[in-house]
């Protein structure tokens, strides 16, 4: 099993005749990804074509969902209306909305988060690549691929990966592909302060995961999310852990580039997160190119089979 | 984005939140125009820099303190032409400082005691809080470590808005009565629109302050905003000052380049900011000195990379450049391409580290090959990052 998403999941994308959203519906199909409807208000009734795929085209989510069974939404549409995208998904009942999106207003965030409290359907993001759960054909082909991770370099095992950054998740999924070391799923959450999904929410599905042999948690500076996340894997979580924080060279009170990467007091910098990482037992990755090898170190000590 | 202490309590009067009586002056000229709006008596200087400690900071002439306080308005006129255009150095500015080109007069006014208040994101929640302290005019970090019981706490829920008991909950905590707990009761409110309705990041006041009277004020001002949302506020856009920012972090925001200035010798080029954050701290592990932080982001185009080649050139200390590229969508023949047309054009003669992987890397690593450009080339981050390094050595 993987955890969220599998091959079979049905998804419909938000945003769907955006350039950005069209680019990556591509990239899924092409993947093999059951992309089962899109949603652009305005346009239902039309089609989106690429190759032998014809995916229709619907003005709501709740008619997308309703027609075709698609259970999870990625969001690609701008920052101004990308809250009201996600609490259409909610009021859609779908179980998972995906908010690729980079930019939305914090405070937009906070009445979406406040909004979505009890509710079923599950946000990972924004400002996130998305999910994948590879496949089991050539280059993990046959996969469920939401966002703008790159397919092909995923391979279908037993590791899951969490991060807040893209293209680190890259970083990490190639060098453990790389070693012959498959994935059941990789989840980026996201950059922003306010995110539906935390590590720890992704992490307590990775060792409820019978699949999932070993965990890679990547993090940053700002805020406490990685600190919450390794503190109870010390108290729960049996598997082997790898962990690695970016931005142990980044000034205070100046934001690297994510919304949350802002050192913003003692508690949040790469150095405590890393003692806390120490202190709790997960095998920290002493450089970005080290996490693969960490994790290996880890599954050793704990006996662990990773492949 | 940040904004002036003058900027930020007009935005206050604005909102209902009271300030004591100021005014502004950005050249001498302007400096007994500005004091003939205020009352004759004691008067304050204070340095319009985006920066704290301004107080206790000291400016490159040698003159003591970025905020004075004058007995009376001709004094502070003198005292003023002492601060403006020169560099003030704080805590927070670095050893370069920053120069002063606005001052702002306030009435000095009667302080019975002072306190601390801000309001911004409780991360752990996703909702507002307020923080407020009755240890106000001193380092909060330091009461918040020291004693942290003097640090009280509300969240808001976004979805009602800041409630009228918390507001009383709070205003006893700090152990205000009568007239001050009305007058800060209303305060706390205004304040909370403002926070709200401006989409700040933070707005913190240190000191607020009752005076004999039972006034509350807020004696400073330190407001930014969520740069995420400044499209739909042109009216706090308007209140950018570029003098307070970097000219290559400004150049690099045209090119939607996320760039910021470091104090090492080692460039660095980098897709995704995470990428970008660990690509500094390997250079550093292997022993060398971040220059920047710079995220190209997931698209870079051809101008993109040229754009940031210039950049990073345009600062001095640079000695050296590393390019990290992990290409997932991104065709590492594009950037490749992208590299060589800016080697060309800013003619670099720094050593070149590059590291490509990804998508259609063979063809990026063929077309760098074929460049004929002097650059080495890096298998993984680690062996990149060391490579550099020894060579700027």
């Amino acid at each position: 099993m993987s955890i969220l998403i599998t091959p079979e999941t049905k998804i419909l994308i938000q945003g769907i005749t955006g350039e950005f959203g069209a680019r990556h519906t591509k990239l899924s199909l092409d993947y093999g990804t059951k992309v089962v409807a899109g949603v652009t208000p305005g346009k239902g009734g039309q089609f989106f074509e690429h190759g032998t795929h014809r995916v229709p085209i619907f003005n709501s989510v709740a008619d997308a969902a309703k027609a075709t069974g698609a259970t999870v939404s990625a969001i690609f549409v701008p920052p101004p209306f990308a809250g009201d995208a996600i609490l259409e998904c909610v009021d859609a009942g779908l179980d998972l909305a995906v908010a690729i999106t980079e930019g939305i207003p914090i405070r937009d965030m906070i009445r979406v988060k406040r909004a979505m409290a009890g509710k079923p359907t599950r946000l990972v993001g924004p400002n996130c690549p998305g999910l994948v759960t590879p496949g089991t054909g050539k280059d993990s082909f046959g996969g469920c691929r939401i966002g703008i991770a790159p397919g092909y370099i995923h391979k279908k095992g037993h590791v899951g990966v969490v991060s807040r950054s893209g293209t680190l998740t890259y970083e990490a999924v190639f060098q453990l592909t790389s070693k012959n070391i498959g994935q059941t799923t990789c989840v980026g959450i996201g950059g922003d302060p306010v995110n539906g999904t935390s590590h720890l929410d992704v992490i307590k599905m990775f060792n409820d995961d019978p699949e999932t042999h070993g965990i890679i948690m990547i993090g940053e500076i700002g805020g406490n999310a990685e600190v919450e996340a390794a503190r109870w894997i010390k108290a729960n979580c049996k598997k082997p852990v790898a962990g690695f924080i970016a931005g142990a060279t980044a000034p205070a009170g100046r934001r690297m580039g994510h919304a949350g990467a802002i050192v913003g007091g003692a508690e949040d910098t790469a150095a405590a997160k890393i003692a806390v990482f120490k202190e709790c037992g997960i095998e920290v990755a002493v450089t970005p190119s080290d996490m693969a090898d960490a994790l290996l170190r880890a599954a050793k000590a704990k006996g662990v089979t990773l492949s | 984005m940040n904004i002036h202490e003058y900027q930020a309590k007009a935005l206050f009067e604005k909102f209902g939140v009271p300030v004591p009586k100021g005014a502004a002056a950005k050249s001498a000229a302007e400096f007994a125009t500005a004091l003939a709006t205020l009352p004759d008596g004691p008067t304050m200087v204070k340095s319009q820099i985006h920066a704290g400690g301004r107080g206790k900071g000291t400016f490159t002439d040698g003159f003591k303190g970025g905020v004075k306080f004058c007995k009376t308005k001709a004094d502070a006129q003198e005292i003023a032409g002492k601060m403006l255009n020169n560099t003030l150095v704080t805590i927070q500015t670095g050893p370069a400082g920053r120069k002063v080109q606005t001052i702002y007069f306030t009435v000095a006014s009667d302080i019975k005691k002072e306190y601390y208040l801000a309001i911004l994101l409780d991360r752990a929640s996703s909702k507002p809080v307020i923080v407020a302290s009755t240890e106000g005019g001193v380092e909060i970090e330091k009461v918040a470590h020291d004693t942290p019981e003097k640090i009280h706490k509300v969240v808001i829920d976004p979805a009602y808005g800041i409630a009228d008991f918390q507001i009383r909950d709070l205003i006893a905590k700090l152990g205000l009565t009568g007239a001050e707990a009305k007058n800060a009761a209303k305060l706390i409110r205004n304040l909370y629109t403002m926070y709200w309705e401006t989409d700040a990041a933070m707005i913190e006041v240190n000191p607020l302050i009752t005076t004999p009277t039972g006034d509350v004020l807020a004696l400073d001002a330190k407001v930014s905003f969520d740069s995420n949302a400044l499209y739909r506020h042109p009216e706090i856009v308007a209140l950018r000052d570029l003098n307070e920012e970097d000219p290559k972090e400004i150049e690099a925001s045209k090119y939607s380049l996320s760039y910021i200035a470091l104090d090492g010798n080692i460039a660095c080029l980098v897709n995704g900011a995470g990428l970008a954050m660990s690509t500094m701290d390997i250079i550093q592990h292997y022993g060398g000195t971040p220059a920047n932080f710079l995220d190209v982001g997931g698209g870079a185009s051809k101008d993109q990379v040229v754009a940031a080649f210039k950049i990073i050139l345009g600062d001095p200390n640079v000695k050296g450049i590393l390019v990290n590229i992990f290409g997932g969508i991104m065709d590492c023949n594009v950037i490749a391409q992208g590299i060589v047309e800016a080697v060309k054009e800013v003619g670099l003669k720094l050593p070149l580290v590059v590291r490509l992987e990804g998508n259609n890397v063979v063809a990026g690593k063929a077309t760098l090959a074929a460049s004929g450009l002097t650059l080495v080339s890096g298998d993984t981050m680690a062996d990149a990052a060391q490579k550099i390094v020894k060579l700027v050595a």
